[in-house]
């Protein structure tokens, strides 16, 4: 057995085969939750979009001893916030319960983001936490769906779940069960993905014990310890390579989507050896409608950031200690109840990941890329197909241009910074839904100008055939394009057009809105932003403008990347 | 009857011969170097020190690379795509990705570039219906524009196609009317499937890559009449079937991924020989490590597969899945002093350190080398012994000093870290397909796969290995074996409650008929022809299929919608029965059956017994400590020989390493039964 001889050589000092061995071994339990959890959800978002996370947590602080790669970036943070939380507020915790919980005020996202955390024991002995959450399709609330983009408080929002017991020693508590699922729409469907996150906490319960038992309680606890501090050590190497001095940027959202006025998020980001603070305290009051961001999504972004940045740091909690981040009280970046935050996880998270990006591409440009689009593109449309006879909701998202890099030009349609998504093709969607699309297309002129130019974004224009329809669309950047760097230009703003009766309106949150009702003829189109362009347009290779010319990316002469 | 089988596989480095002779009962190999500048050469060569004389040979069997390659290294032919107004971008936009998980660089250049995407008015609605007729007058503006671009070949792809296919069968006309040509190819007649993305992607993927395969095929076709070869020269397919090289233009995708499919078809049938019928296989190439799952004697066939980011292919293949590391994976030690093996590569140039071509990084094959795993005389390819000393230096240097080691166990910490890793690697792919390893037997191949494999099998807590006669010629010996198949599918999407069985019963008999057409304009001597329907299944709302078999004539949509709800009640312990079962394609699969060949063949002929195939001793570094280990020739060893580990078996094409514990018996058919212990 690989490194067994190693053990018996009765080293005090972990070995360093043994330690990649438990390394890559805690890593491969948490994928293996991930695929139980996936290929046995209900929910589309988490079988297809891999919208669910799944880890293990320490049994002091709930800090992250191993998470599955595989997952979605804004989930680097949320997770061990999310079992800190429960260790705090439940010390009545036995072998077999399983703790759930969606409330975003505690170490959350939004409501759709399901948590469950179950204390691991070992041996008759608690040993960890293992916790996992997965996107419901629906928790209730005024739309289905729950991206919202009007509600002034989270009861709007849909049904709040503080940590409870689902299950008791094993048993699912049947009571607590109907509650739940009498609050949420399709609530049929949801009894499969309960299972789904207790059969992936199961698995890796299972696993973790096969892992504890070969390699022995001791040896994998010092592992961790020493994993833990390698981790910290290589997050310190690369701080290092950042200049010290402190460096601010500010990234803007359109709107609450209630009171129509930007929102900042101001960062100064402060360098000192091996330690990097974020200071966020001079952004935007708490907002009305739902674009604030509850402290566990804004602390996970700063760190989803750093690992967009720095991508080969092993991910535990030892990263995370070189990290500071101060808690920006009194800011839309710190909500607390009753707040509304369906915009949270996806959008006002890619803001702060924006403003880290701005804020050391002035440190370190040889590393950093130009503002990717950053917005989920959210809409919903729902209506009654007569044909079909059926109720239907259609979720899509869109992609957006990513920023030019150091070495290249941004990739077109690429998705969100916080997501790794795919989205539906157009052939499926008009199989299920009553829409044709009349265009679905490279948005021309959209990549910022730059030395490295910014990735494209989409232009596509649904029209509703059969019934009446309701739109709904949760999106950002529309007000201000995704900034360039060293020079380089913004990509252009995200644009919404609805058709009605022949009228083209744009929404009056230019990036949001609801209910907008739409006839048979009537389309909505939507234009996603494209990235930011990196270094001065001046420097660029003529043989790249001549190459983008003849595929005709800039067609339209007001958006040539020719400078003057 | 006799005859005489040839299979041969074109890889990247070396391209390999195997050779079946019914009548006299032996068989010949053959490995000679890729010319790369021009394979029909090498083939021919191969055929030569093979001393087969072309106007014997009965069975022909080629597995190429040509397409694959052209693909990923992105050297296709210049291809031009006709499309729905409004979706050229559809292959530039993908489906909403980025190359990795975090980090937000990287760069996409699609197969078909923006400026040979043109567009024409036609519209279908997603049940075929027409919204918009085809426009002929911008089809033909269209054509003049590719024409005078210089594009080799021309992709019509229009949205829904797989619905009705009447406006990309008109657009084709015109096209083929105008530039009479080969190169232009419908979308629709290389798959019949939903999500534009992907049907556009495979169809540019085989207009990329249809007029360099078809011209390297016709080459080596006419060349071996020119010798006198007088059957028809045939081609190995992705599906593990192959097809005459008189069709494998209007099928040049089906020969991507071949060589590993050859290899992993011919694993099941060796494994189904001495009695397995439920094994993983691992191929160890240079740079990636390759698995296939088998299960009841039969490749696992998946249809979706990328062949790089965002160039997905959306063709019938055996399932492989890429993982971890190769022999010229690089061991390194990252910035928090972890030990690290792969993902960067050596590659075949300089390669490993042992190689002596300049490599200076040390690799899993240095290792190897150095703990005395693989023989340092015998470097395939160089005729100089590996530098162990510089082997010893650099992994002193690069490794052992971070992790206070000397060479040697910086040598075993790597091939350490490299099993573990594969044997995690390999389990996540068992569970995800919803197997357990230990059902299963292990089956390395490739010239690498048996250094590790007893290791691996041990980590999983796989209990047997079965070690091919030939592990490095699998590929080759796949070709052999192969029958003439053919793949259709049809995308449908109809609930199965209310669909009209006869309409389906319609498109499995005109699929049939397809598959009968063609076997009869290939002219392949088939013993009989069998066709199997399969069904592609799922509940609406969801957009992943469960794929199940069915029969037709007289398709049963009841006993379909049971074998859902069984597969999800099995499979997740779940029941479904509220929701609205959907017929999303139904798919047929015609294979012409060919003589089946006797692997019986492989029976070793040598007399004697096991000592006489033992040829020596080496100090072989395991489990912490030197040991005297016996080095073993195959080509010697006996049947029924038995032989227990530590040792090491020696052979042209692969090193088997036998850990200590191991226990080894050679079966009937000259494979290498390990019972790991």
């Amino acid at each position: 057995m690989p490194g067994c001889w190693l053990k018996d050589k009765a080293i005090m000092t972990i070995d360093p085969v043994l330690l990649t061995v438990i390394e890559k071994g805690l890593q491969q339990v948490c994928t293996e939750m991930d695929i139980v959890h996936e290929k046995t959800a209900f929910s589309p978002v988490i079988s297809e979009a891999f919208d669910r996370s799944n880890g293990i947590y320490a049994l002091d602080d709930g800090s992250m001893i191993a998470q599955g790669e595989i997952a979605l970036p804004i989930f680097i943070g949320v997770m061990q916030e999310t079992t800190r939380s429960v260790i705090k507020a439940r010390d009545d915790l036995e072998d077999g319960d399983v703790i759930l919980v969606n409330d975003p005020y505690f170490g959350g996202t939004h409501l759709m983001d399901v948590k469950m955390v179950r204390p691991f024991y070992y041996r008759g002995e608690r040993w960890c936490y293992l916790s996992n959450t997965g996107h419901w399709p629906d928790t209730g609330g005024m739309v289905p769906g729950g991206f919202n983009s009007t509600a002034t408080e989270i009861h709007q929002e849909g049904l709040r779940i503080p940590p409870i017991k689902l299950c008791r020693r094993g048993q699912i508590d049947s009571e607590i069960l109907s509650l739940v699922l009498a609050n949420i729409r399709v609530s049929d469907e949801r009894i499969g993905d309960i299972k789904a996150h207790l059969g992936a906490l199961e698995a890796g319960a299972r696993r973790l014990t096969a892992l504890l038992d070969r390699y022995g309680r001791e040896t994998v606890e010092e592992a961790i310890a020493e994993l833990r501090r390698r981790s910290e050590q290589m997050m310190r190497a690369h701080i290092e390579t950042i200049p010290d001095g402190t460096y601010s940027s500010v990234a803007y959202l359109d709107s609450d989507g209630v009171v129509n006025e930007p929102l900042e998020v101001r960062l100064e980001v402060t360098v000192k050896g091996s330690d990097i603070s974020f200071d966020f305290s001079k952004s935007s009051p708490p907002c009305a409608g739902p674009l604030n961001s509850v402290w566990a999504t804004t602390i996970s972004a700063v760190y989803g950031a750093m690992k967009h940045i720095f991508p080969n740091v092993p991910m535990n909690s030892g990263c995370f200690v070189p990290i500071h981040v101060d808690e920006p009280r009194g800011t839309f970046l710190y909500a607390e109840y009753p707040r509304p935050v369906a915009g949270c996880a996806a959008e006002v998270s890619q803001r702060v990941m924006e403003a880290v990006f701005l804020a050391l591409a002035q440190a370190i440009p040889d590393r950093l890329f130009a503002a990717p689009a950053g917005t989920s593109g959210n809409i919903s449309l729902g209506g009654y197909d007569p044909e079909e006879k059926r109720h239907y909701i259609m979720y899509y998202f869109s992609g957006g241009g990513y920023g030019g890099w150091w070495r290249g030009d941004g990739i077109s349609n690429g998705c969100s910074t916080i997501g790794i998504s795919k989205s539906q093709p157009v052939e499926i969607l008009e199989q299920r839904y009553p829409i044709i699309f009349d265009e679905f297309a490279l948005r021309e002129g959209s990549g910022g100008a730059g030395k490295y130019r910014g990735g494209f974004g989409v232009r596509y224009r649904a029209r509703l055939l059969r019934g009446e329809g309701k739109a709904s669309f949760l999106m950002e950047h529309g007000r201000f394009g995704p900034p360039g760097i060293l020079g380089g230009k913004p990509g252009a703003p995200n644009v919404i057009r609805v058709c009605r009766g022949g009228n083209v309106i744009e929404p009056e949150h230019i990036s949001k809105g609801e209910g907008f009702v739409l006839k048979p003829g009537d389309w909505i189109e939507v234009q996603t932003p494209g990235g930011g362009g990196y270094g001065d347009p001046a420097e660029r290779d003529p043989a790249l403008m001549e190459r983008d010319r003849r595929r005709g990316y800039y067609a339209d002469q007001s958006e040539t990347e020719t400078v003057d | 009857m006799s005859t005489i089988s040839i299979g041969v596989d074109v890889g990247g480095t070396f391209t390999d011969f195997l050779m079946f002779d019914t009548a006299r009962r032996e068989y010949r190999v053959a490995k000679v170097p890729t010319t790369i500048d021009d394979r029909a050469r090498g083939f021919l060569q191969g055929l030569t020190e093979l001393d087969a004389d072309p106007k014997a040979i009965d069975w022909l069997v080629h597995g190429t690379t040509v397409g694959t390659n052209a693909i990923l290294e992105r050297k296709g032919a210049r291809c031009g795509l006709i499309t729905t107004r409004g979706f050229r971008d559809a292959l530039e936009l993908g489906r909403r990705t980025r190359p990795y998980a975090y980090g937000l660089s990287g760069s996409f250049e699609p197969l078909i570039p923006r400026e040979a995407r043109l567009e024409v008015r036609e519209r279908l609605d997603a049940a075929g219906r027409v919204i918009e007729p085809l426009n002929e007058d911008d089809v033909r503006a269209a054509v003049g524009k590719l024409v005078e671009m210089g594009v080799e070949s021309v992709v019509i792809h229009f949205l829904h196609s797989y619905a009705n296919d009447e406006h990309e069968k008109r657009c084709a006309q015109i096209v083929r009317s105008l530039w009479p040509n080969a190169n232009v190819i419908a979308g629709h007649e290389i798959i019949r499937e939903m999500r534009e993305f992907e049907r556009g992607s495979t169809a540019a993927i085989h207009g990329s890559i249809r007029p360099i395969v078809a011209r390297y095929i016709e080459s080596v076709a006419s060349q071996l009449s020119e010798k006198g070869f007088r059957k028809e020269l045939l081609v190995m397919q992705a599906n593990g079937g192959m097809m005459a090289a008189s069709v494998v233009g209007e099928h040049a995708v089906h020969t991507v991924m071949s060589g590993p499919a050859g290899g992993v078809l011919a694993a099941a049938a060796i494994a189904k020989a001495s009695g397995f019928r439920n094994i993983i296989t691992g191929d160890m190439g240079g740079t990636s490590y390759d698995v296939a799952v088998i299960v009841d004697g039969e490749p696992v066939i998946t249809a979706e597969k990328d062949l790089a980011y965002s160039v997905p292919i959306r063709i019938p293949m055996i399932d492989m899945n890429t993982v971890g590391a190769g022999g010229g994976s690089i061991a390194q030690i990252d910035a928090a002093g972890m030990l690290r093996v792969g993902p960067e590569s050596a590659g075949s140039f300089p390669g490993p350190i042992g190689y002596g071509r300049g490599g200076k990084d040390p690799t899993i094959t240095d290792a190897d080398l150095l703990l005395g795993r693989i023989n340092p005389a015998a470097i395939t390819g160089s005729d100089s012994p590996a530098p162990l000393d510089d082997i010893a230096r650099i992994l002193e240097e690069k490794i052992g000093r971070h992790l206070g080691l000397d060479a040697v166990s910086s040598a075993a910490a790597i091939v350490d870290v490299a099993v573990n890793e594969l044997a995690g690697a390999i389990r996540l792919i068992s569970v995800e397909k919803g197997h357990n390893p230990r059902d299963f037997a292990m089956m390395p191949f490739g010239g690498a796969g048996p250094l590790h494999a007893v290791a691996i099998a041990r980590e999983l807590g796989i209990p047997h290995v079965l070690v091919p006669r030939f592990p490095g010629l699998t590929s080759a010996l796949g070709c052999i074996l192969a029958d003439v198949r053919h793949d259709f599918v049809q995308t449908v999407n109809l609930p199965l409650a209310s669909l009209d069985r006869a309409e389906i019963d319609r498109i499995f008999a005109q699929q049939v008929e397809e598959g009968h057409a063609l076997l009869a304009r290939e002219k392949v001597e088939v013993e009989k022809v069998t066709v199997r329907h399969e069904a592609d299944l799922l509940y609406r709302g969801q957009s992943h299929v469960i794929r199940i078999s069915v029969e037709s004539p007289g398709f049963d949509p009841e006993a379909s919608i049971e074998k859902l709800a069984e597969h999800y009640r099995a499979r997740f312990g779940i029941s479904l029965s509220e929701m609205v079962p959907i017929l999303v394609n139904v798919r047929t699969t015609v294979i012409g059956e060919r003589e089946s060949l006797d692997l019986s063949l492989f029976r070793p002929q040598v007399k004697g017994n096991v000592d006489d195939a033992r040829t020596g001793k080496r100090s072989v570094f395991f489990n912490g400590e030197w040991m005297e280990t016996d080095i073993y020739r195959r080509d010697l060893l006996p049947a029924d020989a038995r032989f227990d580990g530590p040792a090491i078996v020696e052979q042209m094409d692969s090193t088997l390493v036998v850990d200590p514990g191991a226990r080894c018996r050679v079966d009937d058919i000259g494979n290498i039964l390990i019972d790991v212990g």
